[in-house]
């Protein structure tokens, strides 16, 4: 009785894993059922790299390719410094409360909402990008960017700091005992070795930027075209389908959307899996201690 | 020249911190001082009475109760959604799934996690359009379909977070219940999951405060600007975050945008609540089990 029992609870708990899991497959499913016309015949390839003008009959996101790409990298070139930077303040420089205090902040910044970054970025920092660059309206690829850059910053930090600590204490005393510093530490032994936490952190942080919709939404201004400098408007992917989903559900405009959604899903794998794969390394740099 | 390499480093490393520390204060500094004013019974309850406006008689059109209720009843929905199936799942990761079956759910749980919100809003958008067309065309977006797709959303946290909770557990732990003949499902229940409650129930306040932020996915799956409490889970409904988005770009008026200012303070305190809460069940919860035993 008992035996039955567990086992019926085990396919339960196996469904629920196996429901979870599909639905990953499924939501992938679903937006190309969805996308199909504008995918057949091999025009995939075309919507990627084609312009957007709907009154001429093209439908391609290739604009806001450029754009998602252009604010998110620009975002990650502003916080990779600022992650590293006070990641080394929090795990090498400071110590004691001082380290301790700042960590807390830096993981109480990780639970802002999104839409309140947005929302201060557009009263805050948009008025100064205008007045500071004289930079049409403020709406740009540099506001979203810097604001999206405060957005992925914890995350980076703490992802930074866990593998400066996990890299064991062991590995240093050579150095320190050589009379090395602290940073001679943190710059020959810690760093080298925590190269893989390292990646994985810039992929995630990576995967954040350009997965999230509201900062560019409300600070890059939408407009649908290539930037060409940090101070042009311009239109994310998460964007586009935010802007265009209410639009009549039959015409090609509306399938684009999908195409969007099918890029972001590809791009998302991509990461993944690089992810994994520099969790593996981690995992290595670990077993030699 | 080494030394001046140290120096740069350090100098620059106080540097960011500095950066960090500015931008936050800026950030909440700025929200307070233009919206602390707002905060008070008038900003959720506008001119209605706030009892006539509780018991549903009256309908708030100049304050954030519509926003609020809207909010809190899409968490619970969702969360009522995603504990179940999330928790079972992450149960079967941790305990029952064998080695090659736990790498293939680890990944497409990774991708879950990974994908945009917007991504998941869209599905459920399209979810939306398959079943007005193939199941009953009364269906439209609304708070049903909006809390199924942020499930969603939350799924992969409450996996996670209940299938490391219970990894986690000491191996001592784990065998003993076994070696005196308990069942494996008798163990699970009666040892392992007291023990990982901390752990799971602080993954659900995260995954709550990640609902209640949500704008993404409601955005494409039924939330609109004015809708007043829903009246039932077929409806359109309105949203704390999503009140604070439309009111960025639309307000009409400078009362209109102090409103949209306290609403930001508003879920910023409850984001923060529900985090501080998730740490410290985190802390102090597994010490208080451990001690009864």
């Amino acid at each position: 009785m008992t035996a039955t029992c567990e086992r019926a609870v085990e396919r339960l708990f196996f469904a629920a894993a196996f429901v979870s899991a599909f639905v990953t497959l499924f939501i992938f499913g679903f937006m190309v059922y969805y996308g199909l016309p504008l995918f057949s015949g091999g025009r995939f390839l075309a919507i990627l790299t084609s312009h957007w003008a709907p009154h001429q009959g093209s439908f391609g996101i290739y604009p806001m390719i450029v754009g998602t790409l252009a604010i998110s990298l620009l975002a990650m070139v502003f916080a990779f410094p600022l992650s590293m930077g006070c990641a080394i303040l929090i795990s090498v420089v400071s110590r004691g409360r001082l380290s301790r205090i700042l960590r807390k902040v830096v993981e109480v910044m990780t639970g802002i909402p999104t839409v309140v970054y947005g929302f201060v970025g557009i009263f805050l920092l948009i008025p100064l990008v205008r007045n500071v660059f004289d930079a049409g309206s403020g709406m740009c690829v540099l506001s979203a960017s810097l604001m999206l850059a405060v957005l992925v910053s914890p995350t980076m930090i703490l992802f930074f700091c866990d593998s400066f600590d996990r890299v064991p204490r062991s590995y240093g005393h050579a150095v320190l005992a050589l009379g090395g510093t602290r940073i001679q530490h943190f710059l020959h032994v810690t760093l080298p070795c925590a190269w893989p936490g390292i990646i994985v952190a810039v992929t995630m942080a990576l995967g954040r930027a350009v997965g999230d919709t509201l900062i560019a939404l409300m600070l890059a201004g939408n407009a649908v075209q290539a930037p060409d400098s940090v101070f042009d408007s311009a239109r994310t992917l998460t964007s586009h389908i935010a802007l265009v989903f209410a639009a009549d559900n039959e015409s090609l405009e509306f399938k684009a959307i999908f195409a969007c959604g099918v890029s972001l899903y590809l791009f998302t794998t991509i990461l993944v899996l690089m992810i994994r794969l520099a969790a593996r390394a981690r995992g290595k740099v670990g077993q030699v201690g | 020249m080494g030394r001046l390499v140290e120096r740069i480093i350090v100098l620059f490393s106080w540097l960011s911190g500095a950066i960090l520390l500015s931008v936050i204060c800026a950030v909440t500094g700025y929200l307070c001082f233009k919206g602390l004013k707002t905060i008070g019974p008038a900003l959720i309850f506008g001119s209605t009475d706030p009892m006539s406006a509780l018991l549903l008689r009256q309908r708030v059109f100049d304050g954030l109760f519509p926003a609020m209720a809207g909010t809190l009843l899409l968490v619970l929905m969702s969360v009522g959604w995603a504990i179940p199936l999330g928790t079972a799942a992450g149960i079967y990761l941790a305990e029952y799934a064998g080695v090659k079956t736990k790498k293939i759910f680890d990944l497409l749980f990774d991708l879950l996690a990974g994908l945009p919100s917007i991504v998941i809003g869209l599905f459920g958008f399209s979810l939306t359009l398959f079943l007005n067309r193939h199941v009953s065309k009364e269906l439209h977006p609304c708070l049903l379909l909006s809390s199924i797709a942020l499930a969603f959303l939350i799924l992969p946290y409450i996996i996670r977070t209940t299938q490391i909770a219970l990894e986690n557990l000491p191996m001592h732990n784990r065998l003993t219940g076994l070696a005196m003949g308990a069942t494996r499902m008798q163990n699970l229940v009666h040892v392992l999951l007291p023990q990982a409650l901390a752990g799971m129930v602080s993954g659900i306040l995260l995954a709550i405060g990640r609902c209640a932020e949500d704008t993404a996915v409601i955005m494409l799956t039924g939330v609109v600007a004015s809708a007043g409490v829903p009246r039932s889970v077929l409806s359109h409904y309105e949203a704390l975050p999503f009140y604070i988005f439309y009111i960025s770009s639309q307000y009409a008026n400078q009362q209109e945008l102090a409103t949209g200012y306290g609403a930001a303070i508003l879920l910023l305190f409850i984001c923060l609540l529900l985090f501080g809460l998730a740490f410290v069940i985190k802390k102090n919860l597994p010490c208080q089990v451990f001690s009864q035993r």
